[in-house]
């Protein structure tokens, strides 16, 4: 086990290493320059670049950029307007945009669960329906239309819920974030809990322990959901990722200050923010590589089979 | 199981089989590959009902724009009593001849947007845009990815691993990092959209393909046209590739609604299509800028967007379960 995770750990290393070079060459080597020509003179430019340390060799600038990384620091932002350093502003929308993804993320989960264990409890019912056009809606509506429903008809038509988001109340300017948010989730793990569940309440074994004489909650609990939520977990992964992109249009719509924001904000504003873009770029892949490691040991700790298989290939 | 029980012999069974199809065993007769994937896919009830949505959208989408009386970017407007210019801004839905206003001989069937341009018009263009994009990228992905994983998965060995090596880096850059560092290097628009789609597509595409590629190149068939004296990339595209032309097509019909969703999200984010050119996302998106004065206006792109997403999800799950049917379905 201790070696199965050392190699996954090193693997996600080296690839969040080669990420970082990729991007920071990508930045780098762009064509244009990072100031506004028409505020500058050359000389200011001049004097700017020699104060980023951009005249000094890619490969040195590499050097820098890793070991201030290593100090926990991403330098400050590119433009005029918001020279400001990084990293504070930066963990403060982290934060709010982790609290609104890990409550989505744990109610879409539950929720999912739920509908799809009562869906192929039930199968071929009503319910199971109804669990079918559930996960159908939140596989063909987008999150953000669901947000924009959600807005227009709960804080505006029925001023039920704060417009924009609000972080001195929190908890009820999470809700609808987290609600549309988790849609996507919901219909995802409702769906494929359905599948896991129907195929292994058809299976041989649970044929057996009914056969043995037990029954209700005890067989769906210790027979059927055991083997049902292995593969569950891999589709948690994926989940975060959308998490990401729709929380990036969320954020926008509702006005919360997170990373999606930010991104938005660095990439469609006036002229693009490389070193923003570049200190969100190493975020988002470490928090992605991050969830994918986690999920893959977890996965090698819950079967067995995995890190068997992976200790013979 | 019970057809056996309930069966009731005929005479018909013992008798001697003469004429034509006697070289025939009917019970057991051969039916053509494709014909057996068309009979199950068109037994589904559901893919069939996304077959029709996503026709109806298309043909939409190709007719509208052509039949409508106005262009997707023409600002409608008449010339007032005093010879001003009244622009047709921000009108409901209506039919000619229904109201009393200034434009009652006009019909517009999603009504204006605060430009003052036909939102009937604009959607279907708008649809027909992101439904280009979509095509054209998963199309190209379609053919990145699978040339990629079937060379990987054939020849196998070194050249897969570090094929495989720069696909696992390459899938673990989260999509949002890559359209941003493309943001930067590229000019807003549709060119932007198509090459987000085509650098973050084709990896699941290839993945498809090699596993594909891996189960086939065993087989007899390969080591036959091997002996004859084929070459690798003959055995890659003419004798596998048209074997694993099923799982790609399903894999397709998966993409092609993650491609309309990026355009929309990305037109919605700001750095997609840009005015006045039009699309789904940046329909929605402007829809939205006026969604508590004239919610009207967001309707017609969204609804758009969900059947389409919709309809080809279905056929996607129609396909994957024709080609792959499972036995009690038979």
């Amino acid at each position: 086990m201790t070696k199965y995770i050392a190699k996954r750990l090193i693997m996600s290393i080296l690839t969040l290493f080669a990420i970082i070079f990729v991007l920071f060459v990508l930045i780098r080597i762009m064509p244009g320059n990072p100031f506004p020509v028409e505020r500058m003179s050359a000389e200011m430019i001049l004097q700017k670049r020699l104060e980023l340390g951009l005249d000094k060799p890619i490969l040195v600038q590499f050097a820098d950029y890793m070991s201030m990384l290593m100090h926990g620091s991403f330098g400050n932002g590119t433009s005029l307007y918001n020279g400001a350093p990084i990293k504070p502003i930066m963990l403060k929308c982290l934060e709010n945009s982790f609290k609104i993804g890990v409550l989505s993320i744990l109610f879409g989960t539950l929720v999912g669960l739920v509908i799809g264990i009562v869906a192929a409890l039930n199968r071929g019912k009503f319910l199971d329906g109804l669990c079918t056009i559930i996960s159908i809606l939140g596989v063909c509506i987008p999150s953000y239309v669901f947000m924009i429903f959600l807005q227009y008809f709960f804080s505006y038509k029925i001023p039920l819920f704060p417009y924009f988001f609000d972080p001195s109340k929190f908890l009820s300017s999470a809700v609808m974030p987290a609600l549309s948010l988790s849609l996507f989730a919901i219909s995802t793990v409702a769906r494929f809990t359905r599948n896991e569940m129907v195929e292994v309440i058809n299976s041989d074994y649970v044929k057996l322990a009914e056969a043995k004489g037990l029954y209700g909650f005890q067989l769906i609990r210790r027979h059927v959901l055991r083997n049902a939520l292995i593969p569950i977990v891999t589709v948690i992964a994926p989940l975060v990722v959308d998490l990401l992109t729709g929380a990036m249009v969320i954020e926008k719509i509702y006005g919360i200050n997170g990373v999606g924001k930010l991104m938005v904000d660095a990439i469609a504003g006036q002229g693009v923010d490389y070193n923003y873009v570049l200190a969100l770029g190493i975020v988002f892949s470490s928090l992605y590589i991050g969830v994918m490691l986690l999920l893959d040991i977890l996965y090698g700790i819950i079967d067995p089979r995995i890190r068997l298989a992976a200790k013979d290939g | 199981m019970n057809m056996e029980k309930n069966y009731t012999p005929q005479k018909t069974d013992f008798e001697f089989i003469s004429g034509r199809n006697i070289d025939v065993d009917t019970n057991f007769a051969s039916q053509g590959y494709w014909r057996g994937v068309a009979v199950h896919f068109f037994r589904n009830k559901f893919a069939v009902t996304g077959l029709i949505l996503v026709c109806a959208i298309m043909i939409f989408a190709i007719c509208a724009p052509l039949v409508s009386p106005y262009s997707y970017q023409e600002i409608i407007s008449i010339t007032g009593e005093n010879g001003k210019e009244i622009v047709a801004k921000s009108l409901p839905p209506q039919f000619a001849g229904e109201n009393q206003n200034l434009f009652a001989d006009k019909t517009f069937i999603f009504g204006t947007d605060d430009m003052g341009r036909d939102l009937w018009t604009r959607t279907w263009q708008g649809a027909r845009v992101s439904l280009i994009i979509a095509f054209v990228a998963i199309f190209i992905d379609m053919l990145i990815g699978m040339s990629y994983g079937l060379i990987s998965g054939f020849f196998g060995g070194n050249i897969d691993n570090v094929m495989q090596r720069f696909i696992e880096i390459a899938g673990s850059i989260p999509t949002l990092v890559i359209i941003s560092i493309l943001a930067i290097f590229m000019d807003k628009g549709i060119g932007l959209v198509i090459a987000s789609l085509l650098i973050t597509e084709w990896i699941g595409m290839s993945k498809i393909a090699r596993a594909e590629c891996l189960k086939l190149k065993e087989r007899e068939y390969v080591l036959a046209s091997r002996t004859l004296g084929a070459g690798s990339f003959h055995i890659i595209f003419k004798q596998i590739l048209p074997n694993t032309i099923g799982p790609i097509i399903t894999q397709v019909m998966f993409s092609i609604p993650v491609a309309i969703f990026t355009e929309a999200f990305l037109s919605f984010v700001g750095v997609g299509i840009v005015l006045p050119q039009c699309s789904i996302g940046s329909l929605i998106e402007a829809g939205f800028n006026n969604i508590t004065i004239l919610p009207y206006q967001i309707l017609p792109p969204i609804c758009v967007l969900a059947i389409l997403m919709l309809g080809f999800n279905l056929i996607g799950d129609g396909l994957r379960e024709a080609l792959a049917p499972k036995l009690e379905d038979m």
